[in-house]
């Protein structure tokens, strides 16, 4: 679909002003027993149609936190805060009601999970939860219809037997089937935006490259805006146009994919980069790149809140340790108090001779 | 499914003779225990040493104890023969012997008082379904809520409370106090409807506020559960209305496990309610059996566990078969 025809469906003054999916100061907060967990605090950032946001970062970094709120999923839990603005082709989703989100879930903006055998009803069959995210949608269409389009759609991602498969229950199938299924699940109404959250990293390297390339050949026939989230920064080499670090609930790098890889700019990046998966090292070294563990959500360090691990946090007298830096740079900007070109010397001299 | 279903059935065949065996051995044994003497607790000490023998034969407790339990299992099955020379007593399956105090023949006896004890559990199963699943979905649904909270105090209570002390309670508020209900009393469903009803209500009532309060504790912390599963996160995702999310997707697996306790609760009293049918006087199986255990009279204590164990293990196989249908990965598995 082409922009120009959408456009159409926008107000004459916001006409082409606003990028597909625009994200403002976006802050999640939960209230839990333990405390306040600041889960994302003012995340910003656009996906234009056709184009892929890659989100990477370690476990607990808010990741899907941030991508749950752009499909309204904390408006359920009484415990989650909310606060920014969401703009999805000109419609702001934090102050729209209920119902006006909930139309947009699973039609113009879905959804694929992190783990597929939980994120399936264990008591209804793959087929039957597939027709019933289609005819949400399309309430007019028969029986029949969304059941021809669910075994239609199990077919295109890759299902054999489509037909005998539809009847089967989630357990019954295997884990790559079972993440494909979710995948037609989340496109049976060809949704202009989808979120994946690490839709690979359930499965075995062959399965994960067939799912990739089955997002990416899906994007290039709908133009669909894509969002996907994963550790593994090899994917998002491969995949996204645009990258976004996330750290300790913030964004502290965010730029054009190949800028980002190629200059990164934040020493938690270089730390990142450091440990690019290659197939000669262990899962557990990928997931867990650099010394040291995550923050606390509830007590983020002082300033910098990477600064207990950071080699260079000292450099730039107690900057890093009393005050937060903020997301500054055009394009390409970065979190941290150095100086950008003490950052670009260090990058060139340190870092990437060992990369 | 139907191999499931065949090693289900074998399971619980295997069960009852298991219960069988147990039973037996409780007639076996309290006697030698207690010092007692069987043919004696059956004729009264007063009988002549002849009469006390012929009983003996006419019981066959002079054979072994493996003969003893085979005629025990096939007058269960089959029927047996009482027999003392000519003197024969026909027993008819499923036979569980006479009563040693008023020389009736055990299974008769306890159908006779099967359905006081089947109205008052079947009914107050209803209400405490009804009312525990009710309470506990919406407090889950409400969860903190003041409505929440003040439900489930009722049901600590509720579940805190002894039956005889919440019985005596109703009695004397609604019977004895306000006079708005009768005396609890069993009338036959088909004499009469409307005073089986009346005369069943307070007993009903007591029984299921027991079990309400446990009923709905359970499915609050069912379904909170399962509204955090991320399946119920799919299906919101989805697009779908709160009313499908709850109503379809959550209350589908947060009920199901309840399915598997109703069975125990439901089985436990069909084999007699006793302290509700002590505090209203109600003559059931309970009651049978509190009178025949204070009369030492072994074969209907045995009948009673018989029937009681009946019942637990037929509908812990119903339950069984329910959870073939309503779990695929069960019927699949
Ligand atoms: N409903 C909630 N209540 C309280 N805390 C929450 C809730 N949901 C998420 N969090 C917390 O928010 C933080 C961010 O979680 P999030 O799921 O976004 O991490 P992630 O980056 O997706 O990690 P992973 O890579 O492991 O999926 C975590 O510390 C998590 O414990
Ligand atoms: S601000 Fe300081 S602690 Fe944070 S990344 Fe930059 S140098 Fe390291
Ligand atoms: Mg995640």
């Amino acid at each position: 679909m082409s922009t120009d025809s959408l456009a159409g469906l926008t107000l004459p003054g916001d006409r082409n002003t606003r990028p597909f999916l625009e994200v403002k100061d976006l802050t999640v907060r939960f209230e839990t027993d333990d405390g306040i967990v600041q889960a994302v605090s003012g995340s910003s950032f656009t996906v234009e149609r056709g184009k892929t946001l890659g989100i990477v970062g370690e476990s607990g970094s808010g990741k899907s936190v941030t991508s749950l709120a752009v499909l309204g999923l904390h408006r359920t839990r009484s415990n989650a805060k909310v606060s920014g603005q969401i703009w999805l082709d000109d419609q702001e989703l934090v102050t729209a009601t209920d119902e006006e989100v909930r139309k947009l879930r699973g039609g113009k903006m879905a959804m694929i999970f992190q783990d597929p055998l939980s994120a399936m009803h264990p008591y209804f069959t793959v087929g039957s939860q597939i027709v019933e995210a289609y005819r949400v949608h399309n309430p007019k269409a028969s029986k029949k219809e969304a059941r021809e389009r669910a075994i239609d759609m199990l077919a295109r991602v890759g299902i054999p037997q489509p037909a005998k498969r539809f009847g089967d229950y989630g357990h019954q199938f295997s884990g790559g089937m079972r993440q494909r299924a979710m995948i037609a699940m989340a496109l049976v109404n060809d949704p202009q935006l989808l979120i994946a959250d690490e839709p690979t990293t359930a499965l075995d390297v062959t399965v994960q490259a067939q799912i990739l390339d089955l997002i990416r050949d899906l994007q290039a026939e709908f133009g669909s805006a894509v969002i996907m989230i994963t550790h593994d920064l090899g994917v998002v080499a491969e995949l996204a146009d645009d990258v976004l670090v996330m750290y300790g609930g913030k964004i502290i790098e965010r730029g054009p994919a190949t800028s980002v890889f190629h200059d990164p700019q934040h020493p938690y990046t270089w730390g990142l980069l450091g440990s690019m998966p290659r197939l000669d090292r262990d899962v557990r070294d990928r997931l867990n790149p650099v010394k040291g563990s995550p923050p606390s959500l509830i007590n983020l360090p002082s300033g910098c809140a990477f600064h207990p691990r950071c080699p260079y946090a000292g450099r730039n007298g107690d900057r890093s340790f009393t005050e937060v830096p903020e997301l500054r740079g055009g394009a390409h900007a970065v979190a941290c108090h150095l100086p950008p070109e003490d950052r670009r010397r260090i990058f060139e001299q340190e870092v990437a001779p060992n990369l | 499914m139907l191999t499931y279903l065949i090693r289900r059935a074998v399971n619980a065949v295997l069960t009852l003779l298991v219960v069988t065996l147990v039973t037996f051995g409780i007639f076996f044994m309290v006697p030698k225990i207690t010092g007692s003497d069987p043919a004696l607790l059956y004729i009264g000490k007063t009988a002549d040493a002849a009469s006390v023998e012929g009983i003996r034969t006419k019981l066959g407790l002079a054979d072994p104890v493996i003969v003893q339990y085979g005629k025990f299992l096939k007058g269960l099955v089959a029927g047996r023969d009482y027999a003392n020379g000519n003197d024969v007593t026909h027993c008819p399956a499923p036979c569980m012997g006479y009563s040693f105090k008023t020389d009736q023949e055990v299974f008769p006896l306890l159908m006779g008082d099967l359905p006081v004890t089947l109205s008052l559990a079947l009914g107050a199963a209803v209400l405490w379904v009804l009312i525990g699943v009710s309470t506990g979905v919406i407090s889950a649904l409400r969860r903190g809520s003041l409505l929440d909270r003040a439900v489930m105090t009722g049901a600590l209570a509720g579940v805190s409370l002894p039956i005889y002390f919440t019985g005596l309670l109703a009695l004397s508020i609604f019977v004895y106090w306000l006079g708005w209900l009768p005396n609890a009393d069993y009338t036959s469903f088909f004499v009469n409807p409307l005073s089986w009803a009346s005369g069943l209500i307070l007993p009903w009532v007591t029984l299921a506020f027991l079990f309400a309060a446990t009923y709905a504790r359970l499915t609050r912390a069912n379904m909170l559960e399962t509204l955090g599963e991320d399946y119920i996160r799919t299906a919101r995702a989805k697009g779908l209305g709160e009313r499908t999310v709850i109503g379809k997707h959550a209350l589908r697996s947060g009920l199901t496990p309840l399915v598997t306790v109703f069975g125990l609760d439901l089985g436990a009293l069909l084999g007699g309610a006793v302290l509700t049918e002590a505090v209203f006087n109600l003559r059931g199986l309970g009651y049978q059996a509190l009178t025949a255990i204070r009369g030492n009279d072994l074969p209907v204590i045995i009948g009673v566990t018989l029937i009681a164990a009946f019942f637990i293990v037929f509908i812990n196989l119903i339950v069984d078969v329910l959870y073939g249908f309503i779990d695929p990965r069960v019927r699949l598995g």
